[in-house]
């Protein structure tokens, strides 16, 4: 135990605390736009999974990373499409809808793998020649931060950038305005003639890009190979950093990095063999979000609508 | 109807929108039958008509909320196609509806501009120089920064017209605005509008308050259960001619009392503090006493602690000094459960927020919080068959215009919610009432029903706490008539030992000694 905190040892824990917390940071942020107009996507964990496989059918197919990432972001926006349709469209219970995605997300990847790469009954494992970090000049040669800051994958820049980006665009763009405001009164945009099916195709299918981007994270960068349970439950924990986050961005970035830290400490724990129940590490972001949820509760910003379908004329 | 009268670009007297042969059917319900009406350049239109009668829907199909199943309607001569309040709103028409369209969390100032941006960079500056001169012209007092939600209804009411206002529109149509502003601001609004109307801008207004349609309009269309009556020159009218095309039939305008025959208190509130953590204002030592079989006005304008009084009544909130004892029991802390089970019962102002269950049937809603009597359940189940009856009586005996007792709630007409709550509330032999804005957006015969009722209950032993907007509700009904300001009561005094002007003048905040100055 004493030389567990060594320096090395919490310069990784701090390494790995992004890495970590990059699929969850980009899942969730777009989640947030998604929900901010009104609707639940709980297909976050089937969408990250297929977009982990897209982005790797691409970038295996084709050679190019970068081609794997607009792979993962068709494959994310294409079931986000679908749930604007059910929700949007057809207005299906989104509870529903979401689950049903879920589904068809991880199912379709799995099979879809398989289809691809099975061979006489055994599946080939084949692997990318992943994304290395992307060093920054100068700033990664300061000790520690830089490593810590500057010596990351692009997508965790991204995530991180993604945060002060969706901060900006929710509050600070008429775009983003509009959307906040479907999310919490849908009759009262309607009837100041904003339209509301089109902004919230726009907020899911973008939420689905962005799960789409954070599930490639693993299978391109974090990672180099696509498998089953690549996602690992990391969908439902950024949908429970949203809530977490009470639908702010900045609490986002603070949700993802504390449980990115969390689960660091703990493999370090693990690598150090102190044995600590991992379903424990599961249920943490649950555990934290509900005591968030309590603390929050007369702060709640969840949007009001959120779930509800909006039909005109209804009253 | 000065018809000749033209001046400049804008020719009054012509027709601007016309609504021909509309008709509009919801299940169970004809809301609209054939309506022709045709409202003239820069005239106040007011549309009249019982509660129910197709008023709201006319106004949404002009405003394309609502298709017309048959029929057109025309600008300037023109058939107009109104897929969606968009298409309204690009023909420069804007409407404030009966129930507030607001995004609650969000502040005045972005629900204002909500629809209105042009550039894709949100730029408040230029929406918020508008807003503030807007609010110094017409001496409202909001900051554009306050969150819409912690507003009082009368002052989300001026940012629903602001809001209208701001798209710079031609037509204007109003659904009951004044029904939950002050005295003060209703003239407030009506000079608005008649200087709105002499600049060039055509208005419809629908109210239920006669006075205010002598006051205001030029001409008046009267609709009854979806039919038009008739339009008439209002100045060839007078209140009683109205409220029998209204109603079909002569209608008493003046409810009668005998007099009070006051007993042991039923509520007594004393010296009670209330933070405001809610938005519903804060209450700084306020005593008030009802008696047994008698009514007390409690006179304020909107937002000086009447919502925490109410809350504080009904025990939704508890004083954090001070005591408040019905029939005799301390209340102070009581869950509003308990103090329901005491014989209170309470009218909300806010009908849709707290009065009902939208979508629950209105038969559920005639029961809700009652359910748990022996009348409606035995074990915990529901007797389904004492309910139909209740709601059958109930859909009788206040004119509840529904298809049926099955109907969602959502879909009826505002003044028709109102009946729910009232039916409701009166049905178990209260022994306190509370009742907050009792008659907003009822029709004159369902307003004369419900303050009938009122007296028949103070008559019958029931201490009615009233507080209400409508000083001449407060001066028909009151046996004691409380002033309310700042969270205390001012002034307490009998009607007859008072005037409107008065209870203004308390209502305002002056004291008795700085009267004079003023
Ligand atoms: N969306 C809807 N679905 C079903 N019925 C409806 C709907 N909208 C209105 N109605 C019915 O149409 C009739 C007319 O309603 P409307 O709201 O136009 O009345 P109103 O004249 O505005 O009454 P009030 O003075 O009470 O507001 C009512 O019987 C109402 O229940
Ligand atoms: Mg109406």
């Amino acid at each position: 135990m004493e030389d567990f905190f060594t320096y090395s040892v919490i310069l990784g824990i701090f390494v790995a605390t992004f890495k970590i917390a990059t699929p969850l940071l980009i899942a969730a942020t777009g989640e947030l736009v998604a929900e901010s107009s009104g609707i639940l996507n709980l297909s976050l964990e089937g969408t990250m999974t297929l977009g982990a496989f897209t982005g790797f059918l691409v970038a295996n197919e084709t050679g190019n990373l970068w081609l794997g990432l607009v792979g993962a972001a068709v494959g994310g926006g294409a079931l986000g499409l679908l749930m604007a349709v059910m929700t949007a469209t057809v207005k299906v219970n989104q509870i529903v809808a979401g689950l049903a995605l879920n589904i068809l997300g991880l199912g379709g990847a799995f099979f879809w793998y398989r289809s691809v790469y099975e061979e006489g009954g055994a599946v080939a494992f084949p692997t990318v020649d992943r994304f290395q970090t992307a060093t920054v000049p100068l700033l990664s040669d300061i000790p520690a931060v830089g490593e810590v800051f500057f010596d990351q994958h692009w997508l965790t820049y991204f995530g991180v950038l993604m945060v002060p980006a969706t901060f900006i665009f929710l509050n600070r763009t008429k775009y983003g305005l509009e959307l906040r405001s479907i999310g919490h009164n849908p009759e009262a945009c309607d009837m100041r003639g904003v339209g509301i099916i089109s902004r919230q195709y726009t907020a899911v299918i973008y939420g689905g890009v962005m799960a789409g981007l954070g599930g490639a994270y693993l299978s391109l960068a974090g990672g180099n190979q696509f498998f089953d349970d690549i996602v690992a439950g990391r969908g439902w924990i950024a949908l429970a950093i949203v809530i977490f986050g009470n639908w702010r961005a900045s609490w986002i970035l603070g949700g993802s990095l504390l449980f990115g830290f969390l689960e660091a400490t703990q493999l370090s724990l693990q690598a150090s063999g102190v044995d600590l129940p991992y379903q424990l590490l599961l249920a943490l972001p649950f555990i934290l979000t509900i005591v968030a949820l309590v603390l929050n509760r007369s702060r709640s910003q969840v949007p009001l609508a959120l779930t509800i379908p909006y039909h005109r004329g209804e009253r | 109807m000065a018809d000749t009268d033209q001046s400049g670009a804008a020719a009054p007297g012509e027709n601007i929108l016309v609504a021909e042969e509309v008709t509009k059917v919801f299940p169970g319900v004809v809301a609209n039958d054939s309506v022709n009406v045709a409202i003239r350049r820069a005239e106040i239109h007011c549309l009249l008509g019982e509660n129910g009668a197709g008023k709201t829907t006319l106004a949404d199909i002009l405003y394309g909320v609502y298709q017309p199943d048959e029929g057109r309607v025309l600008l300037e001569g023109e058939p107009l196609e109104l897929n969606s309040p968009r298409d309204a709103i690009e023909a420069g028409i804007g409407m404030v509806h009966q129930h507030f369209e607001l995004v609650p969390p969000m502040s005045v100032i972005e629900n204002v501009v909500i629809g209105t941006q042009a550039k894709q960079w949100l730029d408040l500056t230029e929406a918020r120089r508008r807003l503030e001169e807007f609010f110094a012209d017409y001496d409202v007092e909001i900051d554009p920064d306050a969150e819409v939600g912690r507003l009082s209804v009368g002052e989300q009411q001026w940012v629903e017209i602001f809001k209208t206002l701001y798209f710079g529109v031609e037509i204007l149509i109003l659904d009951e605005p004044t029904a939950v502003l002050t005295p003060q601001g209703i003239d407030e609004l009506f000079r608005i509008l008649r200087r709105m109307r002499d600049e060039g801008l055509t208005i419809i207004l629908i109210t239920h308050k006669l006075k205010e349609v002598m006051d205001l309009s030029d001409r008046v269309t009267v609709l009854r259960r979806g039919k038009v009556v008739g339009t008439v020159d209002t100045a060839d009218v007078d209140q009683r001619d109205l409220a029998r095309m209204m109603v079909g039939r002569e209608v008493l305008m003046q409810a009668d009392k005998a007099a009070s025959n006051v007993g042991e208190p039923v509520l007594e509130v004393e010296e009670i503090h209330l933070e405001s953590d809610t938005g519903r204002g804060s209450l700084d030592g306020l005593s008030i006493t009802v008696g047994s079989g008698e009514i007390v006005g409690v006179a304020g304008v909107s937002g000086n602690g009447q919502n925490a009084l109410f809350d504080a009544v009904v025990g939704v909130r508890h004083p954090e000094t001070g005591s408040i004892r019905i029939t005799g029991q301390d209340t102070t802390e009581s869950a509003p459960h308990r103090i329901a089970t005491l014989g209170v019962a309470s009218v909300p102002a806010d009908r849709i927020a707290q009065g009902l269950m939208m979508d629950f049937s209105v038969k559920e809603n005639l029961v809700l919080g009652n359910q748990r009597e022996r009348q409606f359940s035995r074990a915990g189940i529901l007797n389904r068959g004492q309910i139909d009856a209740f709601a059958a009586e109930s859909i009788d005996t206040y004119e509840i215009k529904t298809p049926s007792a099955s109907q969602i709630t959502r879909t009826l007409s505002g003044g028709n919610l109102q009946k729910i709550i009232m039916a409701r509330e009166l049905s178990g032999q209260p022994q306190l009432i509370v009742a907050h804005q009792p008659t907003r957006g009822l029709d004159i015969a369902a307003t004369e029903y419900v303050r009938r009722r009122l007296i028949q209950e103070r008559d019958r032993g029931a201490g009615v706490l009233l507080m209400s907007e409508d000083l001449d509700e407060i001066f028909q009904l009151s046996d004691r008539i409380a002033v309310i300001y700042d969270g205390r009561i001012v002034a307490v005094t009998e009607p007859d030992a008072t005037t409107l002007e008065q209870i203004g003048m308390h209502m305002a905040g002056a004291s008795d000694t700085d009267r004079g100055s003023q």
